[in-house]
């Protein structure tokens, strides 16, 4: 009896297959990522700051009341050249904005902020990408969108193109 | 005109196959023997049909007719010839026109060669086979018409994916349907065999050939495809684990546990429900491994073709054949007696070993391509198994075993004994220590996997040829050559992926035109780049002269190329290969200080992966043309 039993195994087992590949065909097809920090406070960090002109960046910072963007960026990165005047836009329009550089000197950072211009308040040096990776980023550049009591409203990745400048506009607005 | 009579084609087939599935089966209901005969003339005048409606298809690619929707968005009148050709399955409508045909004149083949089995098993094969044409042809139908008419016409074709226009991959896909189709023709005699209850060493003995056929086409499809995307993705790797390569590897691994249990039914008449269900599984695996390609479900390098409506189809064509072919199972097989039988130190012994250990890595490989999508269906936790997972289950089963490989067939049919097992092992074993203690000592290698892979290498390739001792080899089957020589095959093989993975090197750097450096015993020499052209493609090349010690340097020219229709950038790797191993050079971009990034790798014996998976396939084919001649002999008597 038992070996008649055994024998319906392999179409049970065929049967837990279909149900699993079934539930996958009728997932929707994934475009867009949803960043799990979105919703979620800022990590605790405190990095120095290494340039004249630009104080270090911490946590605190972001608790005023007011929402910022945080720009994650690096001299090395080609992107982030391309994205500068996006960024030099949004400052225009009343945004501030914080940066963090990643794994880079002073006077790279220096050199690259004469070059392509200089849209920063504060400029923390994130040496060993900690921050970067507590952040949930990636690559660079990437930019946050963090309210008045520094909660993460909105994940940006990837260069700012110029047809995206007023909706980030729009999502620091909301974060107000 | 031609489209129109490829389509018309394609409609009489299916009707055919509808025919060749209803007439054989009614006939054998009620034993009707003018009906059970019609079934082989419905499988060729099928065959006929359908390679007609893929000549059609061919045709309409060489003279790139843009009136085809298919050609204008998957070919261009620039490109080149073969390419062409090759683009006609190069693509999902007609890679599936592409499998009906290979299905059709398979059956076609049954009808017009059978001779061994009796005429109603042969009925009964041609209507399970007819079952399975029916589903693909109406998917070909309903859900991806190769023959669609466009109007207007296109002004010029889309082209090809420039990653696609290379020889390697014009025959990988058609390489690997010959195996997938095989299989089905071996799972329509599995159908067959528990449906008339014939299950026994006839039965085993017709679908052998099929086995061993459609064995070898997966071994060189496997071959070929880990060959192409190691030197055509620039990776420097041959095996990433990736859902699509485990989709081919799976079938593989069933299709070579039924090729091992097969011998068993064969021969001594035992393993009977085991071999009918692996005939069951290896067709489902290609069956699977079609759908996750196809469907898109997973997410994979090699993504294409992804729509879920054709997932959907392929998956009910799933679930009705195989789901059936479980039921018969289940009903049947209870019913099929116990055969012969063995002690557990006996070549049948080894052979189970064999089928259990091929199984667990089935098993392995299988649970780890589909957790990710357990996972999220019973958790909706996001994750990937990567070749960490693959490498630290499938690696220690694989070795255990190749370990065995000298052992199964030196062994004796029913008993043997295992002192006299132990005494003709000696030498291989201690071969394999003498290799490990060597890897270690003198070349540095480190990890026991790998340690241990060249003890298994190197047992196996001295233990593979010893069933050829004390025999007389010219009156020695050609088959055993066959096996012997397939066995050797995955000694070398094996030995290839163990020292790429202990002995590589590796260097990435950034050089400006004069720069040296420093690879393992070489020294390379950056002399610069040169802008070239191709056919459809332009090319930033760059020259690499790689020197080791006094001997003349080798010249890698790797390249970044650019392709015309549609715009795409590639690398090409520079490649070149050297009694001990491949130099393998890719070009990356400039920096912006005008440095280039050059990627360099020694990968020693690494070619001897490839020529293990060569060696593999030519056994299998010597043991095919062998039995198929001792077949044929015993017949004429």
């Amino acid at each position: 009896m038992s070996r008649r039993l055994a024998l319906w195994i392999p179409l049970g087992l065929f049967v837990a297959f279909l149900v699993v590949v079934g539930f996958g065909l009728r997932r929707p097809p994934q475009t867009v990522l949803a960043s799990r920090l979105v919703g979620k406070p800022l990590p605790e960090f405190d990095l120095p700051g290494r340039i004249d002109g630009h104080d270090g960046l911490k946590t605190a910072d972001f608790r005023t009341g007011r929402p910022v963007l945080l720009n994650v960026f690096a001299s090395w990165c080609v992107p982030c050249a391309i994205e500068a005047p996006q960024l030099a836009a949004l400052k225009a329009r009343g945004v501030t904005i914080h940066a963090i550089a990643i794994r880079d000197r002073g006077e790279d950072i220096a050199e690259f902020l004469a070059r392509y211009g200089d849209p920063f308040a504060r400029i923390g040096f994130d040496d060993r990408s900690r921050v970067q990776l507590a952040l949930g980023s990636s690559g660079v550049p990437e930019s946050f969108v963090i309210d008045g009591k520094g909660i993460i409203r909105h994940q940006h990745i990837g260069e700012i193109r110029p047809d995206q400048v007023d909706a980030l506009v729009a999502k620091v607005e909301a974060a107000r | 005109m031609i489209a129109e009579l490829g389509l018309a084609a394609l409609w009489m087939a299916a009707a055919l196959s509808l025919l060749q599935l209803g007439v054989p089966a009614l006939g054998l209901r009620r034993d009707d023997p003018a009906w059970i005969a019609a079934a082989r003339p419905l499988a060729v005048a099928q065959g006929v049909l359908v390679l007609l409606a893929f000549a059609c298809l061919i045709w309409v690619f060489a003279i790139t007719d843009l009136s085809v929707k298919l050609v204008a968005e998957n070919s261009h009148p620039d490109k080149p010839w073969l390419y062409k050709i090759a683009g006609s399955w190069g693509n999902h409508e007609g890679s599936m026109l592409l499998w009906v045909t290979v299905l059709a004149v398979a059956g076609a083949g049954i009808a017009l060669l059978e001779r061994r089995i009796s005429g109603r098993m042969v009925a009964a094969t041609l209507a399970a086979q007819a079952a399975i044409g029916l589903g693909f042809h109406a998917f070909l139908l309903f859900a991806s018409n190769p023959f669609t008419r466009l109007d207007p016409p296109a002004a010029t074709g889309a082209g090809l994916n420039p990653l696609l226009q290379d020889p390697g991959l014009a025959f990988h896909p058609p390489t690997l349907y010959f195996g997938y189709v095989g299989l089905s023709v071996a799972f329509a005699y599995a159908v067959a065999a528990l449906a008339l209850r014939e299950v026994g060493p006839t039965f085993a003995r017709a679908m052998r050939p099929w086995v061993l056929g459609a064995w070898v086409w997966l071994t060189l499809g496997i071959t070929a495809g880990s060959y192409w995307a190691y030197y055509e993705l620039g990776w420097g790797g041959y095996w990433f684990w990736d859902p699509v390569e485990n989709a081919s590897l799976m079938p593989w691994l069933a299709a070579t546990a039924l090729l091992h249990s097969v011998t068993v039914l064969a021969t001594r008449d035992a393993l009977r429900a085991w071999t009918v269900m692996l005939g069951v599984v290896a067709f489902s695996m290609s069956m699977v491994g079609t759908f996750l390609v196809r469907s898109g479900i997973l997410t994979s390098v090699h993504a294409f073709a992804v729509d879920p409506r054709r997932g959907g189809f392929i998956l009910a064509l799933l679930a009705i054949y195989i789901g059936a072919a479980l039921i018969l199972f289940a009903l049947r097989a209870g019913t099929v007696r116990e055969g012969a039988p063995f002690d557990a130190v006996s070549r049948e012994g080894g052979l189970v070993l064999n089928n259990l250990l091929l199984s667990a890595i089935l098993g392995v490989v299988f649970v780890g391509t589909l957790y990710p999508l357990a996972a999220e269906a019973l958790s909706g936790t996001k994750l990937s198994v990567g070749p960490p997972y693959f490498e630290a289950t499938a690696g220690p089963l694989g070795l255990l075993l190749i370990g065995l490989i000298g052992a199964g067939p030196i062994l004796q049919w029913r008993r043997d004994d295992p002192t006299r097992l132990a005494r003709r092992l000696a030498l291989p074993v201690l071969a394999g220590v003498i290799a490990a203690l060597m890897a270690v000592a003198v070349w540095n290698a480190r990890g026991a996997l790998i340690v241990a892979a060249f003890a298994v290498a190197v047992m196996a390739a001295i233990a593979s040829p010893i069933p050829l001792f004390r025999r007389k080899l010219r009156r020695t089957p050609l088959h055993v050559f066959g096996m012997v020589l397939a066995h050797l095959g995955v000694a070398v093989s094996l030995f290839g992926m163990a020292a790429n993975a202990a002995f590589t090197k590796e260097a990435l750097v950034a050089v400006a035109p004069g720069d040296s450096f420093a690879l393992g015993d070489f020294t390379a020499t950056f002399r610069g780049v040169d802008p070239v052209a191709g056919p459809n493609w332009t090319a930033i090349e760059a020259a690499i002269d790689v020197r080791r010690g006094a001997a003349d340097p080798i010249r890698l020219t790797p390249q970044a190329r650019t392709y015309s229709s549609p715009v795409t950038e590639t690398t090409e790797a520079s490649i070149v290969t050297r009694w001990d191993g491949q130099l393998y050079g890719v070009l990356g971009q400039q920096n912006e200080d005008g440095r280039w990034q050059v990627r360099l790798w020694w990968k020693p014996f690494v070619t001897l992966i490839w020529v293990g998976g060569c060696l593999i396939a030519l056994g299998g084919i010597i043991a095919l043309g062998g039995r198929l001649w001792r077949e044929r002999r015993r017949h004429d008597r």
